[in-house]
């Protein structure tokens, strides 16, 4: 078995989402080799994939495709860099993780080589048998790929957390080759141009990647209201969600909306404030280690999946915490961190 | 300008879904279906590109059982002007879905494509990258924000990306895929409901368009999830803070 992962980079690295893809890669099979696949342009490229080649070590090359074509993560120049390089190297399997740019250009890729992708991958049973949630995460589905080549899919990053280090010596670094594009080029290249990139005020972490996730529902009563979860959030190092009800209210913009149609995350520590629990928000919170409902109505059906339960007025309840937690909670969050931070923080053991 | 928009019929979302005793799929019998409320969303995008005299008509396409008509009705009511059905009974992956959709815009020639970016039920998120894919058009997906720009024949296109917005320019053709924030659907009213009922819908079957939807995957079973089981309730916000940092093990 041959693995190509699609790997994303930004400021010279490739992020923590593409390292988990590079995981479940490995457990595809015990003797697949795996083959990283960056396209870009530029320094930040060739530093990208001098990281990459030792970000993991089941890696057996890093393949580097340099062009202006590259310079913005568009899809149709990058399913057809995949359809090339698959053309020529006949993988048995392509991923990518499931974020915004695994979603955009896998599927495009899969058509162009008559394939279909499997979407959200959360366990590989077998080399081509995979289990995936459907129904927003409300039922599981096992399926199997009984198609030619390549077998391709999405993973869910949080399900395949990065467990091995980073090579460290330089010998046992992974060879990096540039991928030939004298015969790249296409119909559709071109039609798409990037004009800009507006990023989030990173006054909190994201949401699919925080440790930690504080959310408000109806019981906040108002946007002003709102802005106490913000602030415990802020002392939590959390990032702050909400519910479509609370979206729908006008208290926060739907950026934030956690559940079936809305963000899906799984933190270590999930807290809701003045949630009721509707099937479409608790969709979006199943697989969360720990949560926490704070609600007035005892018989609010966030409790029947809380670990903790307080029932009570959360006006006072907040107020109350942010007195009583511990200061210097905030600890590391994997997706935010630069390059050198997450390797150490992949070696912590606490 | 035609636009084309393709719509499914899922589980109503507000229906917590029942997995199949026999693990061979959710339970569909008796149970309330009703538009994939992404395709809604690009059905009222639609709308309001030909509301603002970009195009001249709005073409709903609904693939699968029959009873797709009822979706398609919806669409009409809602004021696209013609419905397009093909009907299958087995079930329709997005690669064939994808495939179908090619025949049809090879047929109905339109100008933009607008999609859900992902139906509830299956949650792929793949037909609307799919369908650009095989007809070489370029891609805005997750949209948030669309300006067509007729001059220039290019569309503008906010797309909701990991931590922020991306804006890319289309050339038209292209092929959008909607996302939460892009826009409020509008209620069908009454008279566009009795209006929708007149309306054409033409019918095709997956062999009169020539594509072939034998399916390169299969569903081995469908199970629920482990349920997580409630907690504790506690007295007060000292016992959680204690809970929190010496049981979870979370703070």
């Amino acid at each position: 078995a041959s693995t190509l992962v699609l790997a994303e980079h930004d400021g010279g690295s490739i992020n923590a989402a593409s390292v988990s893809a590079i995981t479940a890669a490995g457990s595809l099979s015990k003797d697949s080799s795996i083959s990283v696949l960056l396209a870009g342009s530029g320094p930040s490229l060739r530093e990208a994939a001098e990281h990459a080649a030792s970000c993991h070590p089941s890696i057996s090359q890093v393949l580097v495709a340099d062009s202006d074509k590259f310079t913005y993560p568009l899809a149709e120049p990058w399913a057809q860099l995949v359809q090339l390089v698959q053309q020529k190297n006949g993988y048995s399997h392509v991923i990518a993780a499931s974020g915004s740019f695994g979603k955009n250009i896998l599927p495009r890729a899969a058509a162009l080589l008559d394939v279909s992708p499997v979407t959200d991958v959360i366990a590989i049973t077998e080399s081509r048998q995979f289990l995936r949630p459907i129904y927003a995460g409300n039922a599981l589905c096992t399926v199997r790929y009984t198609g030619a080549d390549p077998c391709m899919l999405t993973i869910r990053s949080t399900s395949f957390p990065v467990t091995s280090k980073p090579v460290e010596s330089a010998s046992s670094r992974s060879p990096i080759s540039q991928v030939d594009l004298s015969t790249f080029g296409g119909d559709s290249i071109g039609k798409s141009r990037f004009v800009k990139q507006t990023s989030q005020e990173a006054e909190f972490p994201d949401l699919a990647n925080a440790r930690v996730v504080v959310t408000g529902g109806r019981g906040l009563k108002s946007a002003e209201n709102f802005k106490m979860i913000e602030k415990l959030a802020g002392k939590l190092g959390a990032a702050v969600g909400a519910t479509r009800a609370a979206v729908d209210a006008g208290f926060v913009p739907n950026d934030l909306q956690v559940g079936q149609t809305g963000k899906i995350v799984a933190p270590e520590l999930y807290i809701a404030f003045g949630v009721s629990g509707a099937i479409q928000h608790l969709a979006g919170i199943r697989d969360s280690k720990v949560i926490v409902a704070v609600n007035k109505d005892a018989d609010a059906p966030i409790f029947k999946v809380a670990d903790y339960g307080l029932v009570g007025d959360l006006f006072e309840i907040i107020p109350e915490l942010l007195e009583k937690l511990p200061e210097n909670l905030i600890r590391g969050d994997v997706g935010q961190i630069s390059l050198s931070g997450w390797v150490s923080l992949g070696f912590d053991s606490s | 300008m035609k636009i084309m928009v393709a719509i499914k019929r899922v589980v109503d979302y507000a229906v917590k879904i029942r997995v199949k005793p026999d693990r061979t799929g959710v339970e569909t019998q008796n149970v309330k279906m009703s538009m994939n409320p992404f395709c809604e969303i690009a059905i009222e995008e639609a709308l309001r590109i030909k509301e603002a005299g970009f195009a001249s008509e709005v073409v709903a396409v609904s693939m699968g059982p029959a009873q797709c008509v009822d979706t398609l009705r919806t669409g009409l009511a809602m004021g696209a002007d013609r419905g397009i059905h093909v009907e299958a009974t087995a079930p329709l992956y997005p690669l064939s879905v994808a495939k179908l959709l090619k025949a049809l815009v090879e047929v109905e020639n339109p100008g933009l494509l607008l999609l859900g970016k992902q139906a509830i039920d299956d949650d792929c998120n793949q037909t609307g990258q799919m369908i650009a894919g095989l007809l070489n058009w370029p891609q805005g997906t997750f949209a948030s924000k669309v300006v067509i720009d007729k001059e220039k024949q290019a569309v503008t296109v906010d797309r909701e990306v990991d931590g922020g917005l991306e804006t890319l320019c289309l050339d038209l053709p292209a092929v959008i895929t909607t996302d939460l924030r892009l826009n409020q659907p509008r209620y069908a009213t009454l008279p566009n409901i009795m209006k929708a009922k007149s309306k054409p819908i033409k019918k095709f079957t997956p062999q009169e368009l020539n594509v072939d939807v034998k399916p390169d995957l299969e569903v081995v079973e469908v199970t629920e999830p482990p349920k997580r089981k409630a907690g504790i309730i506690l007295s007060s916000v000292d016992e959680l803070i204690d809970k929190l940092k010496n049981e979870a093990h979370v703070i």
